[in-house]
């Protein structure tokens, strides 16, 4: 039995492995040796093989191997973090050795002058808009980096901004005066989150419900897969679609004049976020034990009582981690917001105003910018905000909401 | 109770519809799509190069462009995600903290917007990566340091690594228990009846696994918005330092920065359709495949 055993390995590990298999049989493993050539002491030797671990190159190496690519996706996730942050540094540190020539011909008093900017932001904040809004209108774009550097000296434009320009309520990056309002565009994505999560949330989380409490099987065959299509379409032939056919469509429904707007944008995100929400929520309120189903029918509570009252409130951390999800798809969503929502950055309630997201305009603008200047750093800086908004959305989702549902439903399933 | 039961069937039927109107608006799409862009969908169109600024000719090299980039996509997600899979279900104890930091991992990756992995492209291959390689290799040439097929598929695999993970382990979680131990009984150790009694089983996974990655590399235009896709080249990309055209990015610049919207509008529907066909079979096609292992599984 045990030279069959023996056979079957060779035979079946292909010719590397029996080379590493015999070298470490020989550098490791001497009474292994004895084992193939004493047939006789069957008993004796498949004692000891059961006893000890044999170890094998291969399998080591193969064990190892694996182990160390499984941690690739950890090595990812640190590796954006490093990588997208350390382009936004610029902002928060001068990097002297960055600079281009022109800033390098008057070093002196430029250094000095960052450094009083730095201590004190806000009061060269105030009186900078007035001052170079009317002087330095119409610059060619050659001049416009000597003119930038000139500014520098005093309003501290150079390598570092403001954080009061950050927050400020203008997006121009491309100006004499360039000004980095990041509020604007955070409302506007604000906006549009809020319009599509209106429209996603209830469609789908309604249609999860339908599908697991209510359809029967056929058609809960049609509809999970269509879904699953849904997920599937590109979010520019979404965004196609929106900007060709919803838009016009809308504009005649409501009769508004800015043809690409929040709302057409919102809608057209909540194409994308209706499957994420669904997908989660379904999986939720099909983990709700069937007895809590089964308690409430047999109190006499009817099916759509069952569903909305014992059902739904059961899954309720789930539906919570789907809304967050689709949220999270929404905010970071960057064609569709690109193409269907006009992308001007206005600050209103409106919702047939345009927008200008925070992921479009990373889009729009990356592939324009100068490598290592401000506005690039700035673009970087709203990408690490965007990550860690969605990195935190998944640890909420994550911990919070997955540890209590499964604390849940503890009791009900032993 | 006739009331009661009203309320019971109306409120049903309200739920039906939401699920209903999901189906309609996807129906709705693909018609639309496809009734403006079916005229215009001819083998030539297929099969030659954009003229005369966009307003006429085929797409040819976009199409191209986009077979390549998921081609070395491809080659980058699928190995490293089955081999995250394996690792996941075979070696990984399910309770362990490595374990459970991996899976966090992979569920995060898939949350990250695809905007980011775009930046990050930028900032870690091209910027980095590339960058190092010209500086140390020829000596500050630009060659690698800028935007090219390599980074955009690379970037691109980022993105698609969770989708194999997912799918290939949820394949090898069928694969029964039984036959393992068959394997492991017979003599066979833990990495002979992973090659040879795992994988096989779970081939249709991971045949899932890719096909799903390359319907998503093949629609995602963000990662690539800046590590390697172009508007227009004259040539089709020959090396893996080449920038390459898009189908995705085709629609996306046609249908928002030419000049003549209007004129081109029936070849902007005429790619959406064919990026609508493609990722849309990809898509059924695992389904399909899919149904068929959680069949097999509960068997």
């Amino acid at each position: 039995m045990e030279e069959t055993e023996n056979q079957n390995i060779k035979d079946s590990a292909n010719s590397t492995d029996n080379e590493y298999g015999t070298h470490s049989f020989k550098d490791f493993q001497f009474k292994n040796d004895d084992e193939e050539i004493d047939e006789n002491n069957k008993g004796t030797t498949f004692d000891l093989i059961s006893l000890k671990k044999k170890f094998r190159l291969s399998e080591f190496l193969a064990e190892k191997i694996i182990t160390s690519v499984a941690f690739l996706s950890i090595a990812i996730i640190i590796l954006i973090f490093i990588f997208v942050f350390r382009e936004t540094m610029p902002i928060f540190f001068n990097k002297a050795d960055k600079k281009s020539n022109v800033e390098n011909v008057n070093k002196p008093e430029e250094i000095k002058q960052e450094r009083y900017v730095l201590e004190d932001t806000e009061k060269s904040e105030e009186v900078k808009p007035e001052r170079y809004g009317e002087t330095t209108d119409n610059y060619s774009f050659l001049e416009k980096g000597r003119e930038t550097s000139l500014k520098s000296e005093t309003a501290g434009h150079e390598g570092t901004i403001s954080i009061s320009n950050l927050l400020g309520m203008e997006w121009q990056p491309v100006s004499n005066n360039p000004r980095y309002g990041l509020l604007p565009l955070f409302l506007g994505t604000l906006k549009l989150t809020i319009i599509a999560i209106l429209f996603a949330a209830p469609i789908a989380i309604l249609a999860a419900l339908f599908t697991s409490s209510f359809a029967p099987n056929w058609l809960r065959e049609i509809i999970k897969p269509s879904i699953e299509l849904l997920a599937g379409f590109p979010s520019v032939v979404i965004g196609f679609f929106a900007l060709m056919v919803m838009a016009s469509f809308f504009q005649d429904l409501f009769g508004y004049s800015t043809r690409l707007n929040a709302f057409v944008g919102g809608v057209a995100m909540s194409l994308a976020a209706i499957p994420i929400i669904y997908t989660v929520t379904e999986d939720a309120l099909t983990a709700v034990p069937n007895t809590y189903k089964e308690a409430s029918l047999a109190l006499g509570a009817s099916r759509w009582q069952t569903a909305f009252f014992v059902t739904l409130p059961a899954a309720t951390p789930g539906v919570f981690a789907a809304i967050l999800l689709g949220i999270g798809r929404v905010f970071g969503e960057t064609m569709i917001a690109l193409m269907a929502t006009g992308n001007a950055a206005i600050v209103s309630a409106n919702p047939f105003d345009s927008v200008r997201a925070l992921s479009a305009t990373i889009g729009a603008e990356m592939a324009e910018v100068v490598f290592g200047d401000t506005h690039y750093s700035v673009l970087f800086l709203i990408g690490s905000l965007l990550f860690l908004f969605t990195f935190l959305l998944n640890i909420i989702a994550e911990f919070y909401v997955r540890g209590k549902l499964v604390k849940r439903f503890q009791g009900a399933e032993s | 109770m006739d009331k009661r039961k009203l309320i019971d069937t109306t409120v049903i039927s309200i739920t039906g519809l939401m699920a209903l109107s999901i189906i309609v608006i996807i129906l709705i799409i693909m018609i639309v799509i496809i009734i403006g862009g079916k005229n215009y969908l001819t083998w030539e169109f297929l099969t030659s190069s954009p003229q005369e600024g966009m307003t006429k000719g085929g797409i040819f090299p976009a199409l191209y462009g986009t077979v390549l980039l998921v081609i070395i996509m491809s080659i980058a997600a699928v190995p490293f995600g089955t081999i995250t899979a394996i690792y996941l279900s075979e070696y990984a104890n399910p309770k362990s903290r490595i374990a459970k930091t991996i899976r966090f991992a992979v569920r995060t990756l898939s949350g990250v917007p695809a905007i980011i992995f775009g930046l990050f492209g930028l900032g870690f291959f091209i910027k980095f990566i590339g960058a190092g390689l010209d500086n140390s290799l020829y000596s500050g040439e630009l060659k690698w340091g800028q935007p090219n097929i390599l980074w955009a598929s690379l970037t691109m695999s980022l993105l698609t690594l969770p989708v194999v993970i997912v799918s290939v382990e949820e394949a090898i979680r069928t694969v029964p228990i039984d036959m393992r131990e068959a394997s492991l009984a017979l003599g066979a150790t833990k990495w002979q009846t992973i090659r040879k009694v795992v994988i096989p089983g779970s081939l249709t996974g991971i045949m899932t696994g890719t096909i799903l990655a390359v319907s998503r590399g093949a629609g995602e235009i963000a990662p690539i918005l800046f590590t390697g896709a172009a508007y227009y080249l004259a040539h089709l990309p020959t090396s893996l330092s080449d920038q390459f055209m898009n189908l995705g990015y085709h629609i996306y610049i046609m249908s928002t920065q030419s000049a003549n919207v209007d004129e081109t509008l029936p070849i902007q529907f005429a790619t959406t359709l064919i990026l609508l066909v493609l990722t849309f079979s990809l898509n059924l096609l695992a389904i399909l495949l899919r149904s068929r292992i959680r069949n097999k599984s509960v068997k």
